[in-house]
C-alpha cells in the first residue's frame, strides 16, 4: 500500500509548482491554469486523507471544488476575454492601469 | 516494492513532469496541455486511491470541460509565445525564495505528522459511488443545491461578459 | 459691631479700594481715586484701632484670639482654612501697618499728583496693604505665605510701576525672583513642619512644639533645618545677605513706594516670621546664632556701602538693609521683643526719612544725586526739620524713639552667651557708621553751598499734603520709643511686657538673673551708644563741613576701598557671572536648543514626519502591478499557514499525537 503521506508530499510539491507558475508567468491565461493545478493538488490531499481516514466526506468536498473551479473558469475566461478586448494585450504587466 | 507503490511513482513522476513543463514553457498551448497531462494522472491516482467515482468526474469535467474550455479561449484570443517583461521587482526577487518556503511548510508539515495518518487497511467502501451519492443527496443535499444555483450564476456571468460591444 | 467678630473687614476693605480703582479708575479725576484709597485704607486703620481696643478687653485665656471663616484646603489630613488671629505681636504690626500705610497714601495724594497711572498705583497700592494685612493676621503659615507672596507681587508691580523705563522693569523683575529663590526655602521649610507636625496652624502648632526637646547646638535637627528653611525665606523677603541684592534697585519705585514697602512694612514681614516662629528658633539654638550672625554681618556690610553712595534714595535703601540686620540679630540673640520694637520704631523714622527724601526730589524737580544738592536747609524748612528728627532718630540719640530700640539690641547682643561681645562689637560700630552716613546725607543735602544751577531749579516746599504725615511721622519719632523708656529707672519697659504673653514660653525671657545685669549694664551700655552717635555726627560734620575737600582727598588715597565700596562690592557683578550667566547658557542651550527644540519639537515633528515616512514606504506596496499583488497574495498565504501550522512544527510539541 502506498502510505498516505507519499500522496500527501506529492500535493504540497504540486502545490508549490503552481505558486511558482502563479508568481513567473506573464500570461493571463497561464496564470489562471496555475490557479487550476493549485485545486487539483488540495483535491488530491482531500482524496488522500478520505482514505486514510475512511470516510467519504473528502470525496463528496472534491465534488464541490471541481464544481467550483468550473464555475470560476466559466466567469474567469469571460474577464479575460474582455481584458484582452480593453488593452489589446495578453501581458499581465501590460494591465496597470492602476499604476501611479 | 509492490505494484501499487511502482504505479504511484509512474503517476507522480508523470504530474509533476507535467507541472514542470506548465512553467518551463513559453507558449500557453503548451502549458495548457501539459496540464491535461497533469490532470490524466491524478485521475489515474485516484483510481489507485479507490476514488473511482471522483477520477471520473475528474476526466470529464477537468479534463473534458474546462482544459477544453482553455484550449478554445487560447485559440480565440491568439495568444502568442509570452513576452518577458520584467516589470514587478518583487515578483522577480522574491518569487522564488517563497515558493521554497511555501513548499517547504508544507512538506515539513507533511513529515512531521506521517505517523499520525496511518495508511488505511482497505480502500472501504464496496460500490462507493452508491455511498458517496447517498451522501451526497442527504447529508450535503443543501450545499448540492446552491452549487447548482451557483453554476446558473456563472452562466449568465459568462454570458454577460462575452457579448460584443453592440453599443 | 465687635470687629474681633469680623476680623475680615481690615483686610478686605484695602482689597475693595484696589478693586475699584483697578477696575474702574482710568477716567476718574484724580479726586475720586484719592477718596477711594486713602478712604479704604483710613477705615482699615479705623477698624484696626477698634480691634486693638476690643483686644485688650478680651480675657487672657482667649488669647491669640482665632477666627475661622471658611476652610480653603483639604487634602486628606491637612486642612488650611482663612483663619485670622489676633495677639499682642499682631497689634503692633496691624497699627504699624494700617497707621504708617495710611499716612503714606495721604503723602502719596500729594507726590503722585503729577503722574500718569495715578489710579494704578493706588489701586496696587491698595493690594499691598490686602496683602500685608492677611500677612500679619493671618494665623496659619499657609494664608501667611499667601499674604507674603502677595505682597511680594505688589512689590513687583509697584517697583516696576514706571514699566517704560527698562531699569525699573528690571528692577521689578529682580526683586521678584531673589524674593523666589527666598521663598522656595519657605516652602520647604513649611513641608518640614507640616511633615513634623502635621500641621501649620500657629497655636496647634507652637503648642505640640512647646514640650519637645530642643536640638543640640551644632546638630541638624528637624527644629534646626525648619528654622534654617523659614530664614532662608526672611532673608529673601528682608533682604539679608546674600539675598539683599534686590533692595537697592527697588528705588526705581515711586519713592512712596520705597518708603511703605521697603522700609516700613514688606521688608519687615521676614523680621515678623522670625518672631511669630520664636519657639520653633528657641529650640533651634543653631538657627538662632546663624539669624544672629546673618543679621550682624548685613548690618556691617551693608553700613559700609552707605558710607559712599551718592543717590539720596540708595543710601537709605543700604540704610535699610543695615537696620533691618539690627533686627534679626535681635531675634538671633532670643530678644524677640527688642526685635520687633526695633522694627516699630524703624518704620516711624525710616519712613519718615524716605518721604522727606521724596519731598526733596520733588523740591528738585526729580534731582536724586546729592552731589548735586546743598543748601536747602533755609528753602525747605519743614522737610529739613522733619528729617532732621528723623536722623537724630535713627543715629540713636535720645530721647528719639531709635535710641530706645538700638540700646535694646544692644545690650541683648551684650548678654548672648555665644558671641556676644563680638556681636556687639559689630553692632556698636556699625551704629557709627550709621550716625556717620545719615549725617552726611543731612550735610551734603541741606547744607553748604547749593551745587545745582540755581537758575534752572526752582527749588519749592512740597503741598500740605506732603508735609502732614511728615509731621505725624516726626512726632512718632520722637514719642514711639518712650514706651520703653520707664526701663531706665527701674519701672518695667512696657513694651516688652505688652509682648510677653506672646514670647514668654520657649525661655525667650532670661529670668530675673539675667534682669539684674542687664541693669547694671544698661547705663554705661547707653551712654557708650550715645558717644558712639556723637561720634559719628562729629566725623560727618568735620569732614563735609568744615574741611569740605577732604572727603575727596581721602576717597582718592584710599582709591581701591573707595571703588570696591562704590560699586557695592561687586556683589551684583559676581551674582551675574557666577549664577545669572550659567542660567542663561543652561536655559538657552541645553533647555532651550535640546530639550524643547531637538527633544520636545524633535519627537513631536519626528512623529509625523515618521509617519509620512511610513505611509511613503507603505504606498509601495499599491504598484498597480498583478505580479507584485500575486506575491503578496501569497506572501499572505504563508503567513497564515505558518500560523495554523506552528504548533505541529514544533520537535517537541505538546498535545500532538507523535
Amino acid at each position: 500500500m502506498v502510505p498516505t503521506h507519499y500522496y500527501l508530499t506529492l500535493s504540497a510539491i504540486l502545490f508549490g509548482l503552481g505558486v511558482v507558475a502563479f508568481i513567473f508567468k506573464r500570461n493571463i491565461i497561464t496564470i489562471f491554469m496555475s490557479i487550476e493545478l493549485m485545486l487539483n493538488a488540495v483535491n488530491l490531499a482531500f482524496v488522500a486523507f478520505s482514505r486514510a481516514l475512511n470516510k467519504l466526506d473528502g470525496q463528496v468536498f472534491v465534488l464541490f471544488v471541481i464544481v467550483v473551479a468550473a464555475a470560476e473558469a466559466a466567469v474567469g475566461l469571460g474577464i479575460i476575454i474582455m481584458i484582452v478586448r480593453n488593452r489589446q494585450t495578453l501581458n499581465v504587466e501590460r494591465v496597470d492601469l492602476l499604476k501611479l | 516494492m509492490n505494484a501499487p507503490l511502482v504505479v504511484f511513482f509512474v503517476l507522480a513522476a508523470m504530474c509533476i513532469i507535467g507541472a514542470i513543463s506548465l512553467i518551463l514553457q513559453r507558449h500557453p498551448i503548451h502549458s495548457a496541455l501539459s496540464l491535461i497531462v497533469v490532470m490524466v494522472a491524478l485521475a489515474g491516482l485516484y483510481l489507485l486511491m479507490g476514488a473511482e467515482f471522483v477520477a471520473a468526474v475528474q476526466i470529464i469535467v477537468y479534463g473534458g470541460a474546462i482544459m477544453v474550455l482553455f484550449v478554445f479561449v487560447i485559440m480565440l484570443l491568439n495568444a502568442g509565445l509570452e513576452e518577458r517583461t520584467n516589470v514587478s521587482r518583487l515578483a522577480g526577487i522574491g518569487g522564488i525564495p517563497l515558493a521554497i518556503a511555501l513548499t517547504g511548510f508544507l512538506a515539513a508539515a507533511v513529515a512531521r505528522s506521517q505517523d499520525t495518518v496511518q495508511a488505511a487497511a482497505q480502500t472501504g467502501a464496496v460500490a462507493p459511488t452508491k455511498a458517496l451519492s447517498r451522501l451526497l443527496f442527504q447529508d450535503f443535499v443543501y450545499p448540492f443545491e446552491l452549487t447548482s444555483f451557483l453554476i446558473l450564476v456563472a452562466i449568465m456571468g459568462a454570458l454577460v461578459l462575452a457579448q460584443r460591444e453592440n453599443r | 459691631m465687635p470687629i474681633l467678630n469680623y476680623l475680615w473687614i481690615i483686610p478686605a476693605l484695602p482689597l475693595l479700594g484696589s478693586a475699584i480703582n483697578g477696575l474702574f479708575g482710568a477716567k476718574w479725576p484724580n479726586k475720586i481715586i484719592n477718596t477711594v484709597a486713602v478712604g479704604s485704607t483710613g477705615l482699615s486703620f479705623l477698624a484696626a484701632l477698634e480691634a486693638v481696643r476690643e483686644f485688650t478687653h478680651l480675657a487672657p485665656e482667649n488669647i491669640p484670639w482665632v477666627q475661622q471663616y471658611f476652610t480653603w484646603i483639604i487634602a486628606g489630613d491637612f486642612r488650611a482654612g482663612f483663619d485670622l488671629q489676633v495677639d499682642q505681636l499682631t497689634v503692633v504690626m496691624l497699627l504699624v501697618v494700617t497707621g504708617v500705610g495710611w499716612l503714606i497714601h495721604i503723602y502719596s495724594t500729594g507726590y503722585m499728583a503729577h503722574e500718569g497711572g495715578y489710579y494704578r498705583f493706588f489701586s496696587y497700592l491698595n493690594l499691598f496693604m490686602f496683602f500685608m494685612l492677611i500677612l500679619v493676621l493671618a494665623a496659619n503659615y499657609v494664608l501667611l505665605f499667601v499674604g507674603w507672596e502677595g505682597v511680594g507681587l505688589s512689590s513687583y508691580l509697584l517697583i516696576g510701576f514706571y514699566f517704560l523705563r527698562k531699569s525699573a522693569s528690571d528692577a521689578g523683575k529682580k526683586a521678584f525672583i531673589v524674593n523666589r529663590i527666598g521663598d522656595f526655602g519657605f516652602m520647604l521649610g513649611m513641608f518640614l513642619l507640616y511633615k513634623s507636625f502635621g500641621t501649620l496652624d500657629f497655636v496647634p502648632l507652637f503648642a505640640k512644639a512647646t514640650p519637645l526637646p530642643a536640638d543640640v547646638m551644632g546638630h541638624l535637627g528637624m527644629f534646626t533645618i525648619a528654622c534654617l528653611l523659614l530664614f532662608t525665606g526672611a532673608c529673601g523677603k528682608s533682604a539679608q545677605l546674600p539675598l539683599y541684592v534686590w533692595l537697592p534697585d527697588a528705588m526705581e519705585g515711586p519713592t512712596p513706594v520705597s518708603a511703605l514697602i521697603h522700609a516700613a512694612t514688606m521688608v519687615t514681614a521676614g523680621v515678623y516670621v522670625v518672631a511669630r516662629s520664636h519657639i520653633l528658633f528657641t529650640h533651634a539654638p543653631t538657627a538662632m546664632f546663624v539669624v544672629a550672625i546673618v543679621g550682624c554681618a548685613t548690618a556691617f556690610f551693608a553700613a559700609t556701602i552707605g558710607l559712599v553712595q551718592t543717590d539720596i534714595k540708595r543710601v537709605l535703601a543700604y540704610s535699610t538693609v543695615s537696620q533691618l540686620g539690627y533686627m534679626f540679630l535681635a531675634c538671633g540673640v532670643a530678644a524677640f521683643s527688642a526685635g520687633i520694637f526695633h522694627l516699630m520704631t524703624h518704620a516711624f523714622f525710616k519712613a519718615l526719612l524716605f518721604l522727606a527724601s521724596g519731598s526733596v526730589i520733588h523740591a528738585m524737580g526729580g534731582e536724586q544725586d546729592m552731589l548735586k544738592m546743598g543748601g536747602l536747609s533755609k528753602k525747605i524748612r519743614w522737610t529739613y526739620l522733619t528729617m532732621l528728627t528723623a536722623t537724630l532718630a535713627i543715629a540713636g540719640f535720645p530721647p528719639l524713639a531709635g535710641f530706645f530700640s538700638k540700646d535694646s539690641i544692644l545690650l541683648n547682643a551684650y548678654q548672648s552667651d555665644r558671641g556676644g561681645r563680638i556681636l556687639y562689637a559689630f553692632g556698636l560700630l556699625t551704629a557709627l557708621l550709621t550716625s556717620f552716613y545719615m549725617f552726611r546725607l543731612i550735610f551734603l543735602t541741606f547744607f553748604g553751598k547749593p551745587r545745582y544751577d540755581e537758575h534752572k531749579v526752582h527749588v519749592h516746599e512740597s503741598p500740605k499734603s506732603m508735609l502732614v504725615p511728615l509731621v505725624i511721622l516726626a512726632v512718632l519719632s520722637i514719642i514711639g520709643g518712650w514706651i520703653a523708656a520707664p526701663a531706665f529707672w527701674g519701672a518695667p519697659d512696657y513694651f516688652a511686657k505688652f509682648l510677653e504673653p506672646v514670647f514668654a514660653q520657649g525661655g525667650a525671657g532670661n529670668a530675673e538673673a539675667a534682669e539684674a545685669t542687664a541693669h547694671a549694664l544698661e547705663t554705661p551700655l547707653a551712654i557708650v551708644a550715645v558717644v558712639t552717635a556723637l561720634l559719628g555726627f562729629a566725623i560727618a560734620f568735620w569732614l563735609y563741613l568744615r574741611r569740605p575737600g577732604k572727603p575727596e582727598q581721602l576717597a582718592k588715597s584710599m582709591r581701591g576701598a573707595y571703588t570696591l565700596l562704590l560699586n557695592k562690592y561687586y556683589v551684583d557683578e559676581i551674582y551675574a557671572a557666577l549664577i545669572v550667566k550659567p542660567l542663561l547658557w543652561l536655559s538657552t542651550n541645553v533647555l532651550w536648543q535640546t530639550v524643547d527644540v531637538r527633544g520636545i519639537d524633535g519627537t513631536v515633528n519626528g512623529i509625523a514626519e515618521g509617519m509620512t515616512g511610513v505611509g511613503d514606504g507603505v504606498r509601495h506596496t499599491q504598484s498597480g502591478n498583478t505580479r507584485s499583488y500575486a506575491v503578496w497574495v501569497v506572501i499572505g498565504a504563508i503567513v497564515i499557514i505558518a500560523i495554523i501550522f506552528w504548533p505541529y512544527m514544533r520537535p517537541t510539541a505538546v498535545g500532538v499525537v507523535r
